[in-house]
């Protein structure tokens, strides 16, 4: 039978190493199953997290020869099997052991997202095209790859002020919500952090769900605060009504 | 007890964060108890996430001759009339509401043309009647779920276990938990717990379901003494993918056959003529089942042992709109494009219609003080469960669940922990470490799985299920001399052989339960018994604690009203 090398990362924050593990191949094998073939017959011990298998939660997240991928959805047959596939646990994360990180941080996060708020009154009607736009970002799983390849949080750690491209999305689905009265706008500003963003789309290219979160999210959000605290022309009114900034 | 446990207070504790355990959340916070959620894996990655097709309430949107009568007609008749009839009333009467709560949560259903949300049709529903989003509605449903419970002020515990129920007499008093990053124990100490645990699927080798799935709710509940019902009914979904070997039992939603998908034998026959003609695709999922795997068995089936499922005669655009994970998942994992030829797919292990047996009103158990509520409790769903019907019996008996277990909490006084619960628990635990030599729980939990799928599978007998309560017992036995490597942190060998525990326990349950009954029913099909007994309609299969050992007892089905009884002899 055929069969592929895995160099995966094991040890802990202090100390660590890739080892190489020899794992029987069997078709359409995904590197999730490799790594639990690991467990069943070589390392107990190894840990790593995992749900559903089927890419719909997104727990899996690893650097699969150096790519943040979801393990479930990585085929064996896809990768280069001359040579040894190293896993990595995501960098952007505190590791805790193997392929396990500390993504607590992520939790944090969301708690400073005021949620949706329903506009007084509003009539439970919705039109397909405007719950099109916000199903899109519905559709993340949090599998944080995004995080895990955003430089300012991975080259960074910014992780204060910067609520990272995971948290975006689940601002714009909130934001562009058809029926949603709240302004979130000084807090993408000041906790979120927004402006450290540049646009480099790196969290775009790895979304397992191919949310355009760049364009979709990010720059419209950042047309937002734009327009609430640095539009002239605003400003000019605000000042001569003597109303504050939002 | 070791003044060193970690210790947390809770007027309610929620073992399990999916649908069920943060609906009672929610619910219980509303009624101002201080609740905690206790769950295996992080926040949000609960088995709700799976769910594809949708939320079955009459709302109306689609069919306006849909009401919760209908509803619930076809929940009882789904159930084969084994239901516990005042759940099905209740779930049919609220699932509308809990629905709209969503959607004022924030959720956002797909939509009709004049902007209501959008309902689909479903196997054994006879409305369009399943409101969702796409196909992954239970990602949305645990997201909103999910935030809500977090603003509103819950604690949550991830990736923390249960290992003990722990009680104070007769009342449940707390639990014994190990976090599974550091391996430490900590002790909660609750007036009411509720258990939404989900399901059991993982005994079983070709399943759809996630590592979770050990029954852990239904047999910690058991050991704390109670009743435990219709075990024997296990869903066998009829729709997982076969092919290839690595993505076996991976599930393709039933949205495919309600969006108009149909099944072929390898001959080209839409053999679901010849089982359930008036419903064809959309009959009940044990019928399609036994349909699926009796055409593999008669030589029709496919190449790799399953049956063609085909939705590419609608147009490409919408079967990516309606199906897109599907439509994924297919492309990524089988090299199938599903927009231009057939997926093949066969049964899967896919949900238990049995579990903890609860009152209709408040999801109690008969322990005072522990609740229970959707997939880990019993009774909604009878002998085979409808689509649809699992993401609104989370709700429903969910909210019912945080409800009364907080009304329970009100009037209960602090409880007072057992120090010899607890010290035994944690022997039990640590105990595979200290063995010089054992076996691996992977090889146990193999070997059980090869059990239950070949001998407790979609079609039984009673030597194979004699056999099988047989091989169980040697599992058990091996079990008990298992051993673990490695260290207490985040070690995946030692959270299995304690997972390994409950399997056991309810696979053994459910085994009992099969062999008792001498009919076919719903999901329960004998091939010694292929008939429907109606005196065993009459009777649901308890199985309790007596001593150390399993013993199984009857009782009566509850009795309907005649009002209701009219309505289920209505034709539609």
């Amino acid at each position: 039978m055929a069969e592929a090398t895995l160099q995966v990362f094991r040890g802990g924050p202090e100390s660590g190493k890739p080892v190489d593990y020899r794992v029987p191949l069997v078709p359409g094998m995904v590197v999730l199953d490799a790594l639990h073939s690991i467990q069943s017959h070589q390392a107990p011990d190894l840990a790593v997290r995992w749900n559903c298998k089927a890419g719909k939660c997104g727990s899996c997240s690893a650097e699969v020869n150096g790519r943040p991928r979801l393990t479930c959805k990585t085929r064996m047959d896809s990768l280069p099997l001359d040579q040894p596939i190293t896993i990595f646990p995501m960098k952007a994360f505190p590791l805790i052991k193997d392929l396990v990180t500390n993504v607590s941080w992520n939790y944090k996060v969301n708690q400073k997202i005021p949620p949706f708020q329903p506009r007084p009154g509003v009539e439970w009607k919705m039109d397909q095209r405007d719950v099109d736009r916000v199903q899109e970002f519905r559709k993340c799983i949090e599998c944080f790859l995004c995080q895990n390849v955003c430089h300012v949080l991975r080259d960074h750690a910014r992780r204060e002020e910067f609520g990272g491209p995971r948290f975006f999305v689940r601002v714009a689905g909130l934001e562009m919500h058809p029926l949603d009265g709240a302004s979130r706008a000084r807090l993408l500003r000041d906790e979120l952090g927004i402006g450290l963003c540049n646009i480099t789309k790196c969290c775009t290219e790895v979304c397992p769900e191919d949310i355009h979160i760049t364009d979709n999210a990010i720059i419209p959000l950042k047309e937002r605060v734009v327009d609430e605290f640095y539009d002239p022309l605003l400003m000019l009114v605000r000042k001569i009504r003597g109303a504050k900034t939002a | 007890m070791n003044p060193e446990y970690e210790t947390h207070e809770h007027d309610v504790l929620i073992i399990g964060a999916g649908g069920a355990g943060l609906r009672a959340a929610i619910e219980a916070l509303a009624q101002g108890a201080r609740v905690g959620v206790v769950c295996k894996s992080l926040l949000g990655k609960a088995h709700t996430v799976m769910a594809e097709g949708g939320i079955a309430a009459a709302m109306c949107n689609v069919d306006q001759a849909d009401d919760w009568r209908t509803h619930f007609r076809d929940t009882m008749r789904g159930g084969k009339l084994l239901n516990n009839w005042r759940m099905a009333q209740l779930h049919a009467l609220e699932a509308p509401d809990r629905v709209r709560e969503l959607e004022q949560w924030g959720a956002l259903f797909d939509r009709t043309e004049s902007g209501e949300i959008l309902q689909r049709a479903f196997g054994g529903h006879t409305f369009k009647r399943l409101c969702h989003v796409g196909d992954r509605t239970g990602l949305e449903m645990i997201r909103t779920l999910q935030d809500r419970g977090v603003h509103q002020g819950i604690d949550v515990y991830m990736e923390c276990t249960v290992a003990r129920l722990l009680k104070y007499g007769d009342h449940i008093a707390g639990a014994f938990a190990y976090w599974r990053e550091q391996g430490r124990f900590v002790v909660f100490k609750a007036k009411a717990i509720i258990i939404a645990t989900g399901g059991i699927g993982k005994a079983w080798k070709i399943t759809s379901n996630s590592w979770e799935y050990t029954g852990d709710g239904m047999a910690l509940a058991y050991h704390a003494g109670a009743e435990l019902m219709d075990m024997e009914f296990v869903q066998f979904h009829p729709t997982g993918m076969v092919w290839p070997p690595g993505v076996q039992g991976i599930l393709v939603t039933e949205a495919v056959r309600g969006e108009g998908g149909t099944l072929r034998n390898k001959n080209g026959e839409r053999f679901m003529e010849r089982y359930d003609p008036k419903k064809m695709e959309l009959s009940t999922r044990d019928v399609v089942a036994r349909a699926i795997y009796t055409e593999v068995r008669e030589g029709r089936g496919t190449e790799h042992g399953g049956a063609f499922l085909d939705i590419s005669h609608k147009p490409a655009e919408y079967v990516k709109r309606k199906l897109p994970s599907m439509y994924h998942q297919f492309l990524e994992l089988a090299d199938v494009d599903i927009t231009k030829g057939p997926m093949e797919v066969g049964p899967t292990c896919h949900y238990v219609m049995g579990g903890i047996r609860v009152d209709a009103e408040t999801a109690q158990t008969s322990v005072p003080g522990l609740f229970a509520a959707g997939e880990a409790a019993a009774g909604l769903h009878g002998a085979n469960r409808l689509g649809g019907n699992s993401l609104s019996d989370l709700l429903v008996f969910g909210r019912r669940a945080g409800l009364a277990a907080a009304q329970h909490a009100k009037k209960t006084g602090t409880p007072t922990i057992d120090a010899g619960q607890v010290e035994q628990a944690e022997r039990e635990l640590l105990a595979p470490f200290d063995r010089a030599d054992g076996e691996s729980p992977y090889q146990i939990h193999h070997d059980l799985q090869d059990v239950m799928q070949t001998l407790v599978g979609i079609f039984r007998t009673e030597q194979d299920l004699r056999r099988a309560l047989t091989e169980i017992e040697k599992l058990r036995a091996r079990a008990a001399r298992m051993r673990v490597e490695g260290s207490r942190l985040f070690n995946p060998g030692w959270h299995l052989s304690r997972d390994i525990q409950c399997m056991l326990t309810v696979s053994e349950a459910c085994t009992h339960a099969a062999l008792a009954r001498r009919e076919s029913r719903g999901a329960h099909s004998r091939l010694d018994y292929p008939k429907l007994d109606d005196a065993w309609g009459r009777k649901n299969n308890i199985i309790v604690k007596k001593g150390d050992a399993m013993a199984l007892i009857e009782r009566p089905v509850v009795e309907m009203p005649d009002d209701l009884k009219q309505i289920l002899a209505e034709d539609t």
